[in-house]
């Protein structure tokens, strides 16, 4: 019973993550790689980009405080997350990194710094949805001890 | 008298890219295909593993790495008597027809526009490493 009210919360949230526009199909072929033989597939995957998110965003911070900014070196930054964003499925921060890396290419510190807090609003807010997602996938594999 | 069947060896594929979260995806699509992979984070690296181990069937590189483009791998490996023979395939998140042809002309097997899809590998499987 308890497995069946948490199975239905994950899926309300995950449908809610897609629905919202969080996520795309690529999040799907992550769902679908995932199997007997890779059981923790996704929640790897997830774990991995939630810690280099983390890690890019706050060097993103770093370089955009500096008084003469290396464009080239933020785009490089932004151009990892628009990637790492991509093969998740994370479809908003994805394209909020699009339009990032375009005041890069502008050379325009304040569109990057508004973009930035942007993408770290978006990037903070999809982490503590797949934190939930993860901890809800650990509570329903808990209601089926291993033998 | 029955005679046992000695399975094939899965063919090997060396995948280069320096991002964790892409490696650790092309790997599994890679693997869920049936191939033994081995993984590094840079070019640099995949020609140190091909030094040692040429029992490599395809390379999958991603474009855009620092220090040694994937461009570059795929002209060191093109150059290489040892090593010109195995297939390269490139990825790229960025379409850019330029770069597409630059490395098909260098000798690349394939570009895959990033991120690789199940198909893609099923693709890459029956054209390359089949050959």
């Amino acid at each position: 019973m308890a497995a069946a009210a948490l199975t239905s919360q994950l899926n309300a949230l995950v449908n809610n993550m897609f629905a919202m526009g969080l996520l795309d199909d690529q999040f799907q072929q992550l769902q679908m790689l995932q199997d007997s033989t890779a059981p923790d597939f996704v929640s790897e995957v997830v774990t991995l980009f939630c810690d280099d998110g983390e890690r890019i965003i706050c060097e993103l911070a770093r370089q955009l405080e500096k008084p003469n900014v290396d464009f080239d070196r933020v785009d490089s930054y932004v151009h990892q997350l628009k990637g790492s964003s991509a093969s998740v499925g994370a479809q908003k921060v994805k394209n909020t990194c699009i339009q990032f890396r375009e005041f890069c290419q502008q050379r325009s510190r304040d569109g990057c710094l508004k973009t930035l807090d942007l993408v770290r609003t978006e990037f903070y807010d999809l982490r503590n949805k797949f934190q939930a997602m993860l901890q809800l996938e650990q509570q329903i594999q808990a209601c089926y001890p291993k033998h | 008298m029955s005679t046992k069947t000695v399975p094939e060896p899965e063919p090997h594929v060396l995948a280069v890219d320096d991002s964790i979260v892409d490696r650790t995806v092309i790997s599994r699509l890679l693997r869920s295909s049936k191939y033994r992979v081995t993984t590094v984070d840079s070019g640099k690296r995949a020609l140190e593993v091909l030094s040692l181990d040429r029992n490599v069937h395809m390379i999958i590189t991603d474009y855009c790495m620092p220090e040694m483009t994937g461009f570059d791998l795929l002209k060191r490996v093109k150059e290489s008597a040892e090593l010109k023979e195995i297939p390269v395939v490139l990825m790229s998140s960025e379409n850019s027809p330029t770069r597409i042809r630059r490395c098909l002309e260098e000798g690349a097997e394939d570009f895959l526009i990033k991120p690789v899809r199940p198909s893609d590998v099923s693709r890459l499987c029956n054209r390359v490493i089949m050959k």
